[in-house]
């Protein structure tokens, strides 16, 4: 066991995996000889040299595209698109080519590569650089979408992505990448489609994604100390495929489900598993399900407007307390 | 002064606006010209120091990409300008909000997320705009605002005005597919803007070298026949001469033109960048043996058209009035919450 944070778990990541698969290629800005904006990718073109380790211009299309061409032959390339609100800027091949090829071609073509971006708020960086859009990815057929919340969810997600077959877009959240976490020592590796019961309750499920995980947590345990309702916190980890049976297990235990989202409100991963929910389980459940969520807003730059609009830890007592009351 | 990678402007003769390359510096200013860059120089470059130190005090937050070591290149180019022309730009925006005539108390008060930014708070360094300045941003997404400076000249020509967008970006956005598609356009349509690109030498970490196969930005334009110029962003002179041309040549309805600013970059990146990939002897070099401000302090005591004590003066005026906007920012009240729910929509 070691302890490292979010970020040098993403770079023990990438060299986990390109040390053992020479198919592995990484490409993006400023990735290599920079190691990284968020210094999350250090050493690895030291490491593994400017062949395998690729600085790229900032062509966001170009790099999704040759990351693509280049796994359409069987290469397993991880490009990193630094901000998750670039997105936009290549989604041509997000949305049109990398999720469809392999459809499209009765399976001849395969597409096996990761996009890694950064993504969420807490920085100040305003409506262009905060964004949390999972929902952008989670909604094209074709993709799969991860976002860990731990240093050792980074290292083993992230190896089981490289090595799916299919296109995965990786979700890592820029205001965790200082956090600490024990990761156990040599290969990581998890499987993806499965969620995490990171707190047993009773009383209540929150579901919680990337940065909201750790404030699901925090308020569980006051919700336990202060109003003695007991709250199971489930990690989704995993939007597509989703580990419904983990949800609706743990709904079935709880009957009542609240959901914990950074993204805006409108059509949020939540309002997807609050339908499946409704759908599967609608007699197990004593009451509403709740989103927590930001509200449908662009995210604003000043300090205290950006802190009023994420779900904080207060935020989440006080709704789970009132309609738990 | 010319900087050392300072080439000939190549552009094909028969698109040739000018007779000789603007590369070289451009006719003398008179004693009120240099004074009125100097000063607006300075006032770029303290508002950026200020914003620098107030940021490592906490007072800004996000991002915050400081212009100093370019503002040659905004202001010589607003000294050519007219009224009604435009300007939009990426997120290293504060010194053509300055140049733009923008209230400095309003820009930095955006930078501390008050109530009296220019956004509300709500766009923080890298958006800010003003309308009645014809300054259409601040824009963060790299490359964004080229097609978008295309569309304010688009809407120029369609409306017959005279008006000229200037869409300033940078080395490493020049390497954005939708700016090869807005030359195309603009091109094809005859479009009145400048694209001004102002090569600082790095993208973030990334050297141009590194980063571009054709590194003379100014022949990025030639396969859409459109012309482009070196020319010297450090020395106002020059850049205020080269915009005059593509300005005229923009209004008589050539079509766009490019304008390779070669600038630097003093500081970081923003203000979180360690600067690894270049050397200290770099910047210094660059700071005592081209710097914009100095040229015209030099030129302006050589010949005697001002004292040690009048430019002590200027300084001091400069630093008044970014010193006021420091302290009106640092006072003005945080945003109200319900400021969040206006202009989501109209
Ligand atoms: C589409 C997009 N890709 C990447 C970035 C991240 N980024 C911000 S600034 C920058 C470097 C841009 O360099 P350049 O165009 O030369 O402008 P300069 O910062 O030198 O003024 C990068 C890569 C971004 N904001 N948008
Ligand atoms: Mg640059």
């Amino acid at each position: 066991m070691a302890e490292l944070t979010y970020r040098d778990a993403v770079s023990r990541a990438i060299a986990q995996e390109m040390a053992r698969d020479n198919n592995v290629v990484f490409l993006g800005e400023d990735i290599g000889k920079a190691g990284g904006v968020f210094k999350a990718t250090v050493g690895l073109y030291e490491r593994f040299g400017p062949l395998r380790v690729r600085d790229t211009p900032i062509s966001e299309q170009a790099i999704l595209g040759a990351a693509m061409g280049a796994a359409m032959t069987g290469l397993k390339p991880i490009a990193e698109i630094m901000f998750s609100d670039f997105l936009a800027v290549c989604f041509d091949h997000i949305a049109n080519e990398m999720a469809k090829n392999r459809y499209m071609s009765n399976g001849q073509l395969k597409c096996p590569l990761v996009v890694r971006t950064a993504n969420g708020a807490g920085s100040r960086f305003g409506a262009q650089h905060s964004q949390s859009v999972e929902n952008w990815a989670m909604m094209i057929p074709g993709l799969k979408v991860v976002a860990p919340s731990s240093p050792a969810d980074v290292i083993g997600l992230f190896a089981a992505a490289v090595r799916d077959p299919d296109p995965v877009i990786f979700f890592e959240h820029k205001s965790l990448y200082g956090m600490k976490g024990e990761v156990p020592d040599g290969e990581i590796l998890d499987t993806l489609g499965t969620a995490k019961i990171l707190r047993p309750g009773k009383d209540a499920t929150i579901i919680a994604l990337a940065l909201m995980v750790g404030r699901a947590m925090e308020a569980a345990e006051r919700l336990k100390a202060e109003h003695g309702i007991d709250c199971e916190v489930i990690d989704v980890r995993s939007l597509v495929p989703l580990d419904t049976r983990c949800i609706l297990g743990s709904v079935a235990k709880t009957h009542r489900l609240f959901t914990v989202e950074e993204n805006p409100r409108l059509c949020g991963w939540g309002a997807e598993i609050a339908s499946i929910v409704a759908d599967e389980s609608f007699y197990d459940l004593d009451g509403p399900i709740v989103r927590i969520t930001t509200p449908h807003l662009p995210l604003p730059a000043a300090d205290n407007l950006e802190d009023v609009v994420l779900p904080t830890v207060d935020r989440i007592v006080d709704t789970v307390k009132r309609s738990m009351a | 002064m010319a900087l050392a990678n300072n080439k000939q402007a190549a552009t094909p003769a028969a698109r040739n606006p000018s007779d000789k390359p603007s590369s070289a510096s451009g006719p003398e200013f008179a004693k009120e010209q240099e004074l009125l860059a100097l000063r607006e120089m300075l006032l770029i470059r303290r508002f950026e120091e200020k914003s620098g130190q107030m940021y490592g005090m906490g007072l800004i937050g996000g991002f915050c990409h400081l212009y100093i070591g370019q503002e040659a290149v905004v202001v010589g180019l607003k000294m050519a300008m007219q009224d009604g022309d435009q300007m939009i730009t990426a997120y290293r925006d504060h010194g053509h909000m300055i140049a733009s005539g923008m209230d400095p108390k309003g820009v930095m008060a955006e930078l501390t997320g008050r109530r009296s930014g220019y956004s509300r708070g709500k766009g923080g360094s890298m958006h800010m705009f003003s309308l009645e300045k014809h300054f259409f941003g601040g824009h963060g997404i790299v490359g964004a605002q080229v097609s978008l400076g295309t569309g304010l000249a688009f809407a120029n020509r369609y409306r017959k005005n005279s008006s000229v967008s200037l869409t300033f970006f940078g080395d490493g956005a020049a390497n954005q597919g939708q700016v090869a598609e807005s030359f195309n356009m603009a091109e094809l349509w005859k479009l009145p803007v400048i694209y001004v690109i102002e090569n600082n030498r790095y993208a973030m970490g990334t050297s141009v070298s590194r980063a571009s196969a054709q590194t003379d930005f100014s022949k990025r334009g030639l396969s859409f026949n459109i012309p482009g110029e070196q020319v010297d962003g450090m020395d106002v002179r020059a850049v205020k001469a080269a915009g005059e041309k593509a300005l005229k040549w923009c209004r008589e309805g050539n079509g766009p033109i490019i304008l390779e600013m070669l600038t630097y970059r003093y500081r970081g990146h923003s203000m979180s960048d360690p600067a690894k990939y270049r050397t200290k002897e770099e910047v210094e070099k660059m700071r005592s043996e081209q710097d914009p401000i100095e040229q015209v302090r030099t030129r302006l005591l050589a010949k005697k058209l001002a004292t040690e004590d009048d430019l002590k003066k200027i300084d001091a005026q400069v630093r008044a009035i970014v010193n006021e906007a420091a302290e009106f920012a640092t006072h003005d009240p945080e945003p109200d919450p319900s400021e969040l729910y206006t202009d989501v929509l109209a």
